[in-house]
């Protein structure tokens, strides 16, 4: 779904004769609403595509291929997010238009569309990429030609460009605060870490066993199954075999559907919590692929269930559905990315210019009390400020959320003692 | 005492161990069982394989769906009626497949390839478009979802059981169609040479397309049965089709025995090296040992032996 540009050849004479007749009427009428605002040539000084009525920014994620699966909720968060500020007078008092391209599952792909988007379009801002192998891809384009990217995902921290908002919690975030959460409230004392077998689950698990490891607790297993693995008989047999009080699950895909479809076949009821299980990389999209019914009793932790009972969440609940159909669901990257956009209007507003510069130099201390997940507030590292959550997985797909943390908590992409 | 664990431990865990070897054995076999038809008897490498398999899952879950809309007192038991269908469904799309494209390219063994790998893109833009990218979740009967527990350790699952069940019967009534029926005859005859099959009033065209529908069809009974234990996504077939190839080759291209004893060794050396090392170090050590033994059996464990 690319969006569409009027050729001015395609254009009939007649029309475009009444279109030039119709224009010094046009920008009579909207003048006295510009009139506060910034003038373009002070806005836009390296020739971004903004003129006195809009803005362009891109939407770069997959929506064919592997990746099409987790993509498809983040694309429809920010065309949301786009639409609401649209409705709200825009940015600067500029429409926002976006430009679609599709990184087809495809690092180099995605690079190559990144470019277009800063090259040719000339767009102020891209929402995009998902996996980390994605946003590696694009992060020499964005840094060479300098772009701006809002990038979704929870990730695994490690990194800071000054190109890049990260929206999502990088995994200090968190991970810490379920541990701690799972060590105080259900004691307890044993953990076998599971995940599938790249960069993020690998990264996490580190940080995972450093910090089960300094609270003086044991960690009874750690492995790795290819991505896409289906068969996961063997493990759950070590696992019986161990007995550990958590099972910490990263797995991802594909494999996240066998793997807990065949724990519920081999017996272990999580209802139970005997042992319990916790993951950070199920959220509400991949319980629908899951079944409520395969993963109702284990936990998750994040910072945004579905289920918030805020005002915030619960308005922006509605307007997705409304959108994008009642079966919608929303995980948390979803919502992370749905915080891109207006995090960009907010510091495109604060610098009173669209220039990738100023907009970079004023996103620091950018605060947003309408966010979903609550309050949110972008760190000096680019990335956001933000409390996590354990959510308890119910039958029907959805979480509960039984814990918050009281403090929102400082994104440290780089933690020390960690590594 | 054997290291940590008590002796009962111990043999329940070898016991659990033993059958979650015997589960992969028959899932693989299942997922070979129509690849290794298709390429033994035909010569036609089907990339698509994996997205068969995903027709038979949509199916099943289309039937999921049917049934506890419409026909809720029957929700028990709507599996077998959803892999009659998926067995239809894949065996039809099979058929018309063979028509429409593989026909015209019996005597280019890499056109095949490459013309069903575009097959395969293209199915799972279909099931993408039809059923959004996302995957879907499918409703198993709660009798499905269940394990035995045989002693307070032991807990064996009814899907592994299930899955069981029906490679041994599938496997059976591949063997009889082939080795006991009239058409398993007509079938190995034009295999063995066509134009004499041809000669004697064997319409080899037809055999042709009978041959690849029922690949297809085992293929799509096989995505049915893996909904119980796998997730149903446009591109879900992807993870299937490398330990499918692995096993055809492994096992000799035209021999149905080979494909069983490669998928026995491969799925015993995977789940005993999984249990004792980990999930990725298991994937390579079964790869290293395939490779090596292929280099010195290019031609696979069994090969069948005619004139050419």
């Amino acid at each position: 779904m690319r969006q569409k540009t009027i050729s001015p050849f395609s254009i009939t004479r007649r029309a475009l004769l009444a279109g030039i007749a119709v224009l010094p009427a046009l920008s009579f009428a909207s003048a006295p609403l510009r009139a506060q605002e910034v003038a373009t040539a002070d806005a836009n000084t390296t020739g971004l595509a903004v003129t006195d009525d809009t803005v362009k920014v891109g939407i770069l994620h997959s929506i064919t291929g592997t990746m099409a699966i987790s993509e498809t909720g983040s694309v429809e968060a920010e065309k949301l997010a786009i639409d609401q500020i649209n409705a709200a007078g825009g940015v600067l008092g500029r429409k926002i238009e976006y430009i679609q391209e599709d990184g087809a599952s495809d690092w180099p792909t995605f690079a190559e569309k990144a470019k277009k988007l800063l090259v040719e379009d000339k767009t102020a801002a891209v929402f995009g990429c998902w996996t980390s192998a994605s946003r590696k891809a694009v992060l020499p384009v964005f840094e060479q030609y300098n772009g701006m990217l809002y990038y979704p995902t929870f990730y695994e921290g490690l990194e800071e460009s000054p190109n890049v908002i990260y929206t999502g919690q990088e995994a200090t975030q968190q991970i810490i605060a379920g541990i701690d959460w799972v060590v105080r409230e259900k004691g307890a004392k044993s953990f076998y870490l599971l995940g599938s077998d790249y960069i993020w689950p690998r990264t996490a698990n580190k940080i995972a066993r450093k910090h089960i490891e300094k609270l003086g607790l044991k960690v009874s297993g750690e492995e790795y199954y290819p991505l896409g693995h289906t068969q996961f008989n063997s493990v759950i047999n070590k696992i019986k075999l161990k007995k550990p009080d958590v099972i910490y699950a990263i797995v991802v895909g594909g494999s996240n559907v066998a793997f807990y479809k065949q724990l519920k076949a081999a017996g272990i009821d999580m209802a139970k919590e005997k042992p319990l299980l916790l993951t950070i990389s199920v959220t509400e999209d991949e319980v629908l692929g899951i079944g409520g019914e395969n993963i109702a009793g284990a936990y998750a932790s994040m910072k945004y269930f579905e289920s918030l009972p805020n005002d915030n969440n619960k308005a922006f609940v509605a307007a997705f559905k409304e959108k994008w159909g009642a079966d919608s669901v929303i995980g948390d990257v979803t919502q992370a990315a749905y915080l891109g956009p207006w995090l960009w209007k907010a510091a495109v507003e604060k610098a009173g210019s669209f220039d990738i510069d100023k907009v970079r130099a004023a996103s620091p201390g950018i605060e947003l009390t309408t966010a979903p997940e609550g309050y949110v507030r972008i760190h000096e590292n680019h990335h956001l400020w933000s409390r996590t959550r354990i959510g308890h997985a119910r039958d029907d797909g959805q979480f509960d959320v039984v814990f918050e943390t009281k403090d929102l908590i400082e994104p440290n992409p780089f933690p020390e003692g960690y590594q | 005492m054997i290291g940590d664990y008590t002796y009962t431990e111990f043999t329940s865990i070898l016991a659990m161990q033993g059958f979650a070897g015997l589960t992969l054995f028959s899932v693989f076999v299942l997922m070979a069982l129509g690849l290794a038809i298709i390429f033994g008897q035909m010569g036609v490498i089907n990339m698509a394989h994996g997205e068969f398999m995903i027709l038979g899952a949509y199916v099943t879950y289309l039937c999921s769906q049917f049934f506890s809309e419409y026909l809720p007192s029957l929700f028990s038991i709507y599996f077998f009626f959803a892999m009659i269908l998926a067995f239809a469904a894949s065996f039809l799309l099979g058929m018309l497949v063979e028509w429409g494209l593989i026909r015209f390219l019996y005597r280019r063994p890499l056109d095949t390839l490459l013309a069903t790998w575009g097959l395969s893109l293209i199915l799972q833009q279909a099931y993408r478009s039809i059923f959004g990218a996302r995957e879907v979740g499918v409703t198993l009967p709660d009798w499905l979802m269940g394990s035995i527990a045989l002693t307070d350790i032991i807990e064996i699952p009814i899907n592994g059981l299930f899955v069981m069940g029906l490679t041994i019967l599938i496997t059976l009534g591949v063997y009889f169609a082939m080795f006991r029926s009239t058409w398993g005859k007509s079938m190995r005859a034009v295999v063995q040479n066509r134009t004499m099959a041809g000669a004697v009033g064997i319409n080899t065209k037809m055999v042709d397309r009978m041959t690849f529908g029922l690949g297809c069809g085992i293929a799509g009974i096989a995505g049915s049965a893996f909904t119980m234990i796998g997730s149903t996504g446009p591109t879900a077939g992807q993870l299937y089709i490398v330990d499918t190839f692995l096993i055809v080759v492994f096992g000799g291209a035209s021999s149905l025995i080979g494909t069983i004893a490669s998928a026995f060794s491969i799925s015993q050396a995977q789940s005993t090296i999984e249990f004792f090392l980990s999930g990725s170090m298991a994937k390579v050590l079964t790869l290293l040992t395939v490779v090596g033994i292929l280099m010195l059996r290019p031609q696979g464990l069994f090969t069948l032996k005619i004139r050419r």
